[in-house]
């Protein structure tokens, strides 16, 4: 399915961050993927599935959380962390900002587990 | 056991100077009149901190000593030909003194975090100009608040209460009556609907709080609160008017709001997914308030438009101050970015992303700012200081940094330190250093230092002037 991606602060984030990036709070945290209740549904996916969010620039498996905050179908939230990030580009239109909210993707459910830290590392360092 | 007060908070750019801090032993066991973030920070701070120095041997990160940890960076920094010094927002303004002047010793490129968040609002300010102001006089004046893209309620808890709608100033009360008696409302109308649908067996969701009803019974001459974003965020739970605009589409919400000021009329049913009745609205409301305040955040600057959203969204306030009384403030996120771009600009004449390879300070963002510069492979060395750009970074900028010989200080061991070649660990500043920052309204604040670091851990400004001094050395010989 083709859904619009936004990314953004949330308050768990905030204090993950504080406690640290290697605790669970942190991954519990920032590795999900907030979406309609709708879009679930069409996806056959429940609270709690995995779901694989792939971009032109990689992929990344994220928890599927049901958020009654995304009020229209087609677009999902993905809190600011290394999971949102490395689903995006790095081209910045010559303003020095890449393109961080609102970016298009195509959302699947999987049966793989969510992308550790670890995972994120190698795929930029092997 | 003592309690030390009036603690400056190093966590978001609100820099709350109201924290009170339960010590014992040299420990925090309490933080008094802390958000969530604010405590979390305090009173697990050392949880996972880094207390040793490594340098990257045969592929693995090996402890060091300080001392050959600050000479490795030395000869790092040294023999590089394009480096790239980033982070700074969250340090003092003293340590970012010393980036500042090493970064022109080794004729590197310096950039500090607002280059990924609120650096198009400083292109924007720079082109338009700004109508700026503190926070206190909105908090005595303001009647009209509204957060564009920007969700206080998780990036700045404390934001409304002590500066905004939800604080009480000199002319102006806080509306926490109308919220509380409104969210008892909400949740009445929430069981009725749950009694209806189990009757009729339909409509799970509770209809949203209709916004023109809630406009229409709103006290004249009280404080008003709108939030304008893509999505229903806490912030905009407690809003008397919520406004949702489809992802992308700011800009032009923002013109056809200036067009409405301007009693023009739009020849259009919606704006990016609002009926021009409720901009019509909005535009009544802004004119007639007497001091209004637009606070925005990453909401306009990293979306589609990014400094343009940014820009029109400055032009709004400018043509609302030939009715009334405006204002608009970038919601800055990092404690110290505001002092980043501050020292910046009074050391080199830039606010970020400043290259110093030709021998004097040049600017040009989307040239000189660090994702182009690392998009582009061109660093050839960095030092990463209080950020973690690693996790921060778009997948292929962050895989260039990895690449090239890379130090990192930083009290955590963050992902960025994981991938570094040398790592440094440092004093958390606000707690167990002090310094300045500056508060995301340029007031200046002290940072305490309420706890003894560790043995043997520095702050920021200490371990940048020993490489500075060690790089001064080796140039010499
Ligand atoms: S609002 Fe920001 S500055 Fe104030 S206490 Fe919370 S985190 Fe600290």
């Amino acid at each position: 399915m083709e859904i619009l991606i936004l990314t953004g602060r949330t308050i768990n984030q905030g204090c993950g961050k504080e406690i640290g990036k290697a605790s669970k709070e942190y991954v519990e945290s920032v590795a999900v993927c907030e979406m309609n209740e709708k879009d679930m549904e069409n996806l056959r996916i429940r609270d709690g599935d995995r779901v694989k969010v792939t971009t032109e620039f990689g992929s990344v498996i994220l928890t599927a959380k049901k958020s009654r905050r995304i009020r229209s179908p087609g677009t999902a939230f993905i809190p600011y962390g290394p999971w949102a990030n490395y689903i995006m580009g790095s081209s910045t239109d010559g303003t020095g900002m890449p393109l961080l909210k609102g970016v298009p993707a195509h959302v699947e459910p999987t049966e793989e587990k969510v992308s550790t830290i670890r995972d994120l590392i190698d795929s930029i360092t092997v | 056991m003592t309690v030390v007060s009036n603690v400056v908070c190093p966590v978001c750019g609100c820099c709350c100077d109201d924290i009170e801090l339960v010590i014992e032993n040299n420990k925090i066991i309490e933080a008094r009149n802390a958000c969530a973030m604010s405590a979390a920070k305090f009173e697990n701070y050392s949880l996972h901190r880094n207390m040793d120095a490594y340098i990257r041997k045969n592929g693995e990160l090996t402890k060091a000593s300080l001392d050959e940890a600050i000479r490795k960076s030395a000869e790092i920094l040294a023999e590089s030909s394009y480096p790239i010094l980033y982070g700074w927002s969250s340090t003092s303004c003293e340590a970012i003194k010393v980036g500042l002047e090493l970064a022109e010793e080794i004729g590197g490129v310096i950039d500090n975090t607002s280059t990924v968040c609120h650096g198009p609002s400083i292109l924007a300010a720079q082109d338009v100009g700004l109508v700026g102001t503190t926070l206190g006089q909105i908090r005595h004046r303001a009647d009209l608040i509204i957060y564009w893209g920007s969700n206080p309620w998780s990036a700045h808890p404390r934001h409304m209460e002590r500066y905004a709608a939800l604080s009480d100033g000199r002319f102006q009360r806080n509306m926490w009556r109308r919220i509380t008696a409104r969210i008892r409302a909400d949740s009445v109308r929430k069981k009725i609907t749950r009694i209806i649908s189990i009757f009729f067996k339909r409509g799970k969701e509770t209809p949203p709080r209709e916004a023109k009803e809630s406009f229409e019974m709103l006290p004249s001459g009280e404080r008003k609160l709108i939030v304008v974003d893509v999505r229903r965020t806490r912030s905009a739970e407690l809003a008397d008017y919520f406004v949702q605009v489809k992802p992308g589409g700011d800009y032009d919400v923002l013109q056809a709001l200036r067009a409405l000021i301007r009693d023009e009329e739009l020849d259009v049913d919606e704006v990016a997914g609002v009926p021009v009745e409720t901009l019509e609205e909005i535009a009544d409301v802004m004119i007639n308030c007497n001091l209004g305040v637009i606070f925005f955040g990453l909401g306009l600057t990293m979306s589609k438009g990014k400094l343009r959203n940014v820009e029109v969204a400055i032009k709004l306030t400018q043509d609302l101050n030939e009715r009334t009384k405006f204002l608009i403030m970038p919601m800055r996120g990092h404690f110290n970015v505001t002092g980043a771009n501050t020292v910046f600009t009074w050391q080199t004449g830039y606010p970020y992303a400043v290259d110093f390879s030709h021998g004097y300070p040049r600017y040009n963002p989307g040239e000189t700012s660090a994702i182009d510069v690392l998009r582009r492979g061109d660093a050839d060395a960095a030092l990463v200081i209080a950020s973690d750009p690693i996790s921060n970074f778009p997948r292929e900028a962050a895989r260039n940094l990895a690449d090239i010989p890379l130090i990192v200080i930083d009290p955590h061991l963050s992902l960025t330190a994981l991938v570094a070649d040398v790592v440094i660990p440092s004093a958390f500043v606000g707690i167990e250093a002090e310094g300045t920052v500056y508060r995301m309204d340029h007031v200046p604040l002290p940072l305490k230092r309420v706890v003894d670091p560790p043995r043997g851990i520095l702050s920021d400004e200490e371990i940048l002037k020993r490489i500075l001094e060690e790089v001064r050395r080796l140039k010499k010989s």
